[in-house]
């Protein structure tokens, strides 16, 4: 850090709430697609500052909740209040530009971009210069790039990224794809940040990175995090607390290591006997 | 040059009198860079001068004493290098340790060292640092460069390198005299204090602490950068470990004195980028990178158009003819100078380019042997790679070779202002300017390196050539002889052997014998290609190694090896007579090899004991079972009956020049 270059200071944007403040709330939230129930009744909040985790078991609903946080899905019933404002049908793109940002189970990057232009564009909310003006390149245009520019490598700075800078992400082994879609994902400076899997397909070495760029992320940004993983070890150790999901129902909520000695979530996951 | 030293009109005798030299005189040249946030940032003499003078300040103000030593660990970061002037322009001891040492190595060395104070990159470096602390009692600050991880630790003994330059600025700000005073005090330094005490990577045993003296130091690297012509119009990037004698000579020691510029890379993983960006003029690597990177480039014109193939290989064989000559301005055919100009313009130019070779005036390579192709290629594209040999104890240099007289099997004739003599037991000795003070904290050691009259034992043996030039022959310990009296130096043989690609592993036998014998080991993909390319068809390793066609390459190749032999008066004695080409690969699972890849010669003296009778008692060939370990751990028996074959030894009378050809 011989920082010449003025060092910007990424962090999740003040909104008023202190830490510990309920940020997210989910009440009773239902979710069917036709007559398949995908998430029935579920109520849990996301406090401002913690590592909030959702488990459960395949099936359990997971994806489908960060879904409906995101406002990718609709839920039939139930309210979610995001900054103590409720809201009904919420597109992602405004949940985006609300400071909810996402990253997907399956990598969701432009392959044939490099890494740089991939975060580069999880700053397009943030622009405030429109197309034509970025087409020709001039004056505050310009300047403004170079603004974002100067965002983006402190994310790549920060995630040790420096040496695919100029890669195209396709050619890139996932564990590195993970990091990039998780610098997308940061360079929109989100105050919630939603995280399907982000260690999936990992071996041990790349889950220890990810759960300190993590963990980073969540100290020194501000930035509060909602995380889907199948991985308890990772969860157990990282989050704050964890929401327990089962055929979409919630079994389990609370601390790791009560959660963990809930009778309810060791049968979900080891079966029981009928 | 202007008066800095510890007499009026003296030069400089310290590296931080060569800052505040420079400071003045390449004032607003760049002297430091590296990259960060994607940007290449810039510090010129002045401004590096008053980094360290505000770290200085800072430091001394924390209690950083004469003569006390301060530990520097992290990977090449310009904070690190001014942590080392800082400490030395308070006559404090830089310390410097490989940042990849696990942490009970690391704690030994700042243990041995004695160090109060530390200076690290980064959290990864504090942690270990204080995992081990009940190791190091002595320890009490630790300063660090990066801040990220950090913010929630302890901070009572932990202080951010930026904190105490601010609080170096706060000194100087109120005390009007502080900065002179901190200027005088490194002018008074009359070059007999320690410069830094650089800790051997201990592949033998517990690692040593080099003590080298300030006016030494300094004089060596004088001597080396105007060996090179070094000016402050050079580039180098500091990319090798910190705490190895190479960065620190190199980078630091030869950089203050020359007033060039250092750049860092961005990452240890961009090192390859940056190195295209920077396009140095002056680089070091070890043979192994520079394999690397043939390879590398090889690999990429696998996969270009045909049409591309072409005109490489087509250039590359012009380069081959004439690149060398051409570089050492030797006699060459004016259509040898045309061909060579256009590959130049098509191939050489480009590729030097994409390796970041581009201004590149001199390059050296050291550490192991490199194989001659591999020098030539660098060479014949017009590179100017020479090799060193150096060591620790000597502040780098004891020889290197000149520019324009340079060969591929030597390591150059004494570096200026060293002496060099060969002791009787074949074991090179030295005396330089940079001659290490002792070990430190142990005397002993430095008594059993010393001989009684001065010099220094290198552990190596080697003999100089006719143009006085140094070969590098063994670890003196493994040259042995000959019952004919004849000097025998096994792994010179060997790596004459394993420079032919189809030779994967050799290994030489002879010491108190009648005469020298080898095991072979065929590389199954060179001579499964040639096998392929010539019909010959073959089911096993074992098979393919007992074939006569190869048994007839082998002599070749061994003939060739001894006429090279024989072209060396020392050496010409130790020529090959016989051989045989192993059935089975040696292999670390078998415990013939090391984990890195280095033979086991006793193991396999006492395994193969029937094969080496059978090279020795003329019998033309052996049976032998030897048991055998499978990748999945099975064992099994392998039968065989090995040839044994002779090679034809060369008249020693025969050592023309022509007769190497």
């Amino acid at each position: 850090m011989n920082a010449r270059v003025q060092h910007v200071e990424l962090h999740a944007e003040d909104d008023g709430l202190n830490p510990g403040d309920v940020m997210l709330n989910v009440e009773n939230v239902s979710l069917s697609f036709g007559g398949v129930k995908a998430i029935a009744d579920i109520s849990f909040d996301i406090r401002k500052g913690e590592i909030r985790a959702i488990i459960g078991p395949n099936g359990a609903g997971k994806t489908s909740m960060l879904n409906v946080i995101n406002g990718f899905y609709h839920p039939q019933e139930g309210v979610i209040t995001f900054r103590g404002e409720a809201r009904s049908r919420m597109r992602p793109y405004e949940a985006a530009a609300s400071g909810i940002a996402r990253t997907f189970q399956n990598v969701a990057l432009f392959k044939g971009m490099s890494t740089l232009d991939n975060i580069m564009s999880g700053r397009t909310l943030k622009m405030n210069r429109n197309f034509f003006w970025q087409v020709l390149n001039v004056g505050p245009a310009r300047n403004e790039e170079i603004e974002h520019r100067l965002k983006v490598e402190e994310i790549i700075d920060f995630l040790e990224i420096q040496h695919i800078r100029k890669t195209p992400v396709g050619k890139l082994p996932y564990g590195l794809q993970k990091r990039v879609e998780l610098g997308r994902a940061l360079a929109m400076e989100p105050d919630l940040l939603l995280l399907d899997e982000p260690m999936a397909g990992m071996n041990l070495e790349e889950k220890e990175d990810m759960s300190r760029f993590i963990l980073d992320v969540n100290s020194q940004m501000g930035t509060t995090i909602a995380l889907i993983e199948h991985d308890m070890g990772v969860v157990m150790d990282i989050s704050d607390r964890v929401v327990v999901l089962d055929y979409g129902r919630k079994i389990g909520d609370g601390p790791p290591d009560e959660v963990k000695n809930n009778q309810d979530v060791i049968d979900a996951y080891l079966g029981v006997s009928h | 040059m202007e008066a800095t030293g510890v007499t009026a009109g003296g030069k400089p005798v310290t590296f931080p009198q060569y800052l505040l030299l420079n400071a003045k005189r390449f004032a607003s040249r760049p002297a430091m860079r590296i990259k960060d946030y994607g940007i290449w940032q810039t510090w010129s003499w002045a401004e590096q001068r008053d980094e360290i003078r505000d770290f200085a300040l800072g430091l001394k103000a924390m209690g950083l004493a004469e003569g006390e030593r301060i530990a520097i660990v992290g990977s090449n970061r310009p904070r690190l290098y001014w942590a080392f002037c800082a400490a030395q322009s308070l006559k404090a001891i830089p310390v410097p340790v490989y940042a990849d040492s696990v942490a009970e190595e690391m704690a030994y060395v700042l243990h041995h060292a004695g160090v109060r104070f530390a200076v690290v990159q980064d959290q990864e470096q504090v942690d270990k640092i204080q995992s081990v602390a009940t190791d190091i009692p002595g320890l009490s600050e630790i300063i660090f460069d990066e801040p990220r991880g950090l913010r929630d630790y302890e901070r009572d003994h932990l202080h951010d390198f930026s904190d105490i330059q601010q609080r170096g600025r706060e000194i100087a700000a109120a005390n009007t005299s502080a900065i002179s005073d901190w200027e005088a005090g490194i002018r008074a330094s009359d070059g007999t204090e320690t410069s830094a005490i650089l800790y051997t990577s201990g592949t033998t045993g517990r690692s040593k602490g080099v003590m080298l003296t300030a006016a030494a130091s300094v004089k060596a690297a004088e001597d080396t950068a105007k060996f090179d012509n070094m000016t402050e119009q050079d580039e180098v990037l500091a990319y090798l470990p910190l705490a190895w004698v190479g960065d620190h000579y190199l980078n630091y020691a030869q950089g203050y004195v020359a007033g060039l510029c250092m750049s860092c890379p961005e990452s240890p993983e961009t090192v390859a980028q940056n190195l295209r960006e920077i396009g140095p003029s002056f680089y070091f690597a070890p043979p192994r990178v520079f394999e690397g990177l043939l390879t590398s480039v090889m690999i990429r014109m696998e996969d270009a158009s045909s049409w591309k193939k072409w005109l490489f290989t087509h250039y590359l064989g012009v380069a081959k003819a004439y690149g060398e000559k051409i570089l050492e301005g030797r006699p060459v055919p004016l259509s040898g100078r045309i061909s060579y100009w256009i590959g130049d313009k098509l191939i050489y130019g480009p590729l030097r380019n994409v390796l970041g070779f581009t201004r590149i005036r001199t390059a050296y390579t050291a550490g192991e042997a490199i194989g001659p192709d591999l020098f030539s290629f660098f060479r014949s594209l017009g590179i100017n790679l020479k090799q060193l040999y150096g060591q620790t104890e000597a502040f780098l240099y004891v020889t290197a070779q000149k520019d324009g007289d340079v060969r591929p099997d030597t390591v150059g004739p004494a570096a200026p202002d060293v002496e060099i003599r060969i002791a009787d037991n074949g074991e090179v000795q030295f005396r330089s300017p940079g001659m290490f003070a002792g070990y430190y904290g142990d005397e002993e050691k430095t008594r059993e390196t010393m001989t009684p009259d001065g010099w220094v034992m290198t552990g190596d043996a080697g003999i100089f050539d006719a143009q006085g030039h140094l070969k590098i022959i063994d670890r003196a310990k493994d040259v042995g002889k000959l019952t004919t009296g004849a000097l025998y130096a096994p792994k010179y043989i060997e790596n004459k052997l394993k420079f032919f690609p189809n030779i994967k592993e050799a290994v030489a036998f002879g010491d108190g014998r009648d005469f020298v014998a080898v095991f072979l080991n065929i590389d199954l993909t060179a001579v499964g290609n040639w096998a392929e390319r010539n019909n010959i068809s073959y089911g096993s390793y074992q098979e393919l190694a007992g074939l006569p066609q190869v048994y007839e390459m082998m002599t070749n190749h061994i003939n060739q090896v001894n006429r090279d032999l024989a072209a060396e008066p020392m050496m010409a004695g130790a020529q090959i007579k016989r051989f045989l080409v192993l059935h089975k690969e040696l292999d670390a699972d078998d415990g013939e090899l090391t984990r890195t890849q280095k033979v086991r010669r006793s193991f396999l003296a006492e395994r193969y004991g029937p094969l080496i009778e059978a090279l020795y008692d003329g019998s033309p060939e052996k049976y032998i079972e030897t048991e055998m370990t499978f990748e999945d751990g099975r064992k099994g028996i392998i039968r065989a009956t090995v040839k044994v074959a002779d090679a034809k030894v060369q008249p020693v009378s025969n050592a023309m020049p022509e007769a190497a050809e």
